[in-house]
């Protein structure tokens, strides 16, 4: 039972990460990232290929992870900025399928479908399986926290009233002297790369990574807390995984109790049930459990 | 040189199917002003009921029209329901909720009929040859409807008092508006006419091969590209970019197999955007 809920823990802090970076660039920018399970795949894959085959310590790995999944951040939203939002969400979109497309056919760099197993953990073979769990959440819950920190202050700065002011009016913002694009792109490689870093993190975690495990279906399960949680704050973000996490849980108990429907069935409800709390919260509750707070301006 | 002709044929003839949901997508843009991604549920869901409407002894016309009717009255009702409120918001929000409502059709369906693979019975027909080229006679009268479908849009909109009025709309809501067109009754209009027209090509495109719960999804960035490479909004620029998505798609599996067919759509919208942004014909060729 604690080790299912060290389990919990880890995986909802992951998602945790994720919604921060989501939070980052749709609370702060306005723009949104379809591709999240891309960016997470990217890093995931880039720190277990360099741990495995490239027989490098983890911590290069999580250094590695974000730096790659930033790049492709920053590549991905150059080609777009000059365009309205909407085609941004349909390239990354694309951006996350092409990520998934390679992931199963570059054989001899990904082994493909089969994925990655045997992805090293910080001290997993000397820990044992359930003490492992139990000093990796610590880990986590550091990044985590740093990482909070990280996009609170970014927040509270001028630089994130500047994310602000282009999200509320990008054309005022590039008025009063903003260089828009050059903001833009930054926020949304830096927020790529907390998806890289949350990639990287789930890896080593669970030691095994394939193509499957980054669905379409996570990007709307972070939609779907930084939405709840309140879009543009981020201690919204995180309550928002951890109740997107219980959610997904007792959606799997709940699910268990409904008699005579079969495996397929089953994740088919669960799966229904998260896009219609998606649906409910964004047109019920557009500001969330914790709406975002407009700091004051200080006074010049 | 025969197989590059054989894949131009098997491209043009996947194109004119592809270009029936195309131009519901962009038709669909053009009015309500945010891009539609339930498009990947609605395509599944006109591919099913066009099934069990052939299952029940239908023909490909007639299921064809049961998978219009359907797909375009359950896309309308989610655009009510749960999309066009989120426009006032902005495109975005709105965006993301029907990334949520084609999940729902998804699995909706999968709770239905499961995840295997169904296929139309249809007759089997002999393919005819000329020189080393195949023709399949089957995807010759699929291909036949498409075009027959599309010339119907075409002349709908050139022609008809309500094509008028939604091609006005598009263009200037505000003046539309001014001029006594009702903006409610043409935003439903886009919505049922625009997401019949995907389930139409749902079916259409599983005609020929299988279908599944994730048949909507596998198209939904083919869809995409042709309208982003026509330019957003434009149904004839959505039927060039079809066609030109559909010979790309085979010559990518001509040049470097299938395992990679499905990333032409996401490169074919990269270079679009870099070179040219507002598309082949522009936004504003409605």
């Amino acid at each position: 039972m604690l080790n299912y809920l060290l389990f919990i823990a880890t995986i909802g802090g992951i998602y945790g990460l994720l919604a921060l970076g989501l939070n980052l660039i749709w609370g702060g920018t306005g723009m949104v990232n379809l591709g999240l399970a891309g960016f997470f795949a990217l890093g995931a894959y880039a720190s277990a290929l360099l741990t495995t085959t490239g027989h490098l310590p983890i911590l290069a790995g999580w250094v590695a992870a974000p730096i790659v999944a930033g790049a492709a951040g920053l590549v991905v939203v150059l080609c777009t900025t000059r365009l309205r939002e909407d085609y941004l969400a349909i390239v990354t979109l694309g951006f996350a399928e092409v990520v998934r497309l390679v992931a199963s056919n570059e054989i001899w760099l990904t082994h493909g479908t089969d994925g990655i197993s045997g992805i090293p953990g910080p001290w997993r073979a000397t820990l044992g399986r359930e003490w492992f769990n139990a000093a990796y959440l610590p880990i986590l819950l550091v990044v985590l926290v740093a990482v909070f920190w990280l996009v609170r202050r970014i927040d509270r700065s001028p630089y994130g009233r500047v994310l602000r002011a282009i999200r509320e009016d990008a054309q005022v913002a590039q008025v009063a002297g903003k260089a828009v694009l050059r903001y833009k792109a930054q926020a949304f490689a830096l927020s790529a790369a907390i998806a890289g870093l949350a990639g990287a993190l789930y890896g080593h975690f669970t030691s095994y990574i394939a193509p499957d495990l980054f669905l379409p279906l996570i990007t709307v399960y972070i939609f779907l807390a930084v939405a709840s949680g309140g879009v543009g704050s981020p201690a919204g973000a995180l309550v928002g995984a951890y109740l997107l996490m219980a959610l997904l849980e007792s959606a799997r108990f709940f699910v268990e109790y409904i008699p005579a429907v079969s495996a397929v069935q089953r994740a088919a409800l669960k799966e229904l049930l998260i896009a219609v709390a998606l649906i409910l919260v964004l047109r019920l509750m557009p500001r969330g459990l914790v709406p975002e707070r407009i700091p004051r301006a200080p006074r010049a | 040189m025969s197989l590059i002709l054989q894949a131009l044929i098997n491209g043009l003839v996947s194109g004119a199917l592809l270009a029936v949901p195309a131009i519901g997508f962009t038709a669909m843009f053009a009015v309500l002003r945010f891009p539609n991604f339930s498009v990947s549920g609605i395509a599944t869901l006109g591919a099913f009921a066009g099934y069990v409407a052939y299952g029940a002894g239908l023909q490909v016309v007639g299921s064809l029209a049961v998978a219009f009717v359907i797909a375009g009255a359950v896309g309308l009702v989610l655009d009510r329901v749960a999309h066009l409120p989120l426009v006032k918001q902005g495109a975005l929000p709105a965006a993301i909720a029907s990334i949520a409502s084609g999940l729902v059709l998804e699995n909706v369906v999968r709770l239905g009929f499961g995840n295997d693979l169904r296929g139309y019975d249809r007759p089997i027909a002999r393919d005819m040859h000329i020189g080393d080229i195949r023709f399949s006679p089957q995807q010759f009268e699929t291909m036949a409807v498409a075009l027959a479908i599309m010339l119907a849009v075409f002349a709908a909109l050139a022609f008809t008092r309500i094509g008028k009025a939604m091609r006005a709309s598009a263009d200037n809501p505000e003046l539309a508006a001014l001029k006594g067109i009702r903006p409610q009754r043409i935003a439903m209009m886009a919505s049922f006419v625009g997401m019949g027209l995907v389930g139409m090509g749902g079916m259409l495109l599983g005609l020929d091969s299988s279908i599944d719960p994730l048949t909507g999804t596998r198209i939904l960035l083919s869809i995409f590209a042709a309208a982003v490479l026509g330019g957003l909004g434009s149904p004839l620029g959505a039927v060039l970019g079809a066609l030109l998505i559909g010979i790309a798609e085979e010559g990518a599996v001509l040049a470097v197999g299938s395992a990679y067919r499905a990333a032409v759509g996401f490169f074919a919208i990269l270079i679009v955007l870099s070179l040219r942004p507002r598309g082949l014909l522009g936004e504003r060729a409605f």
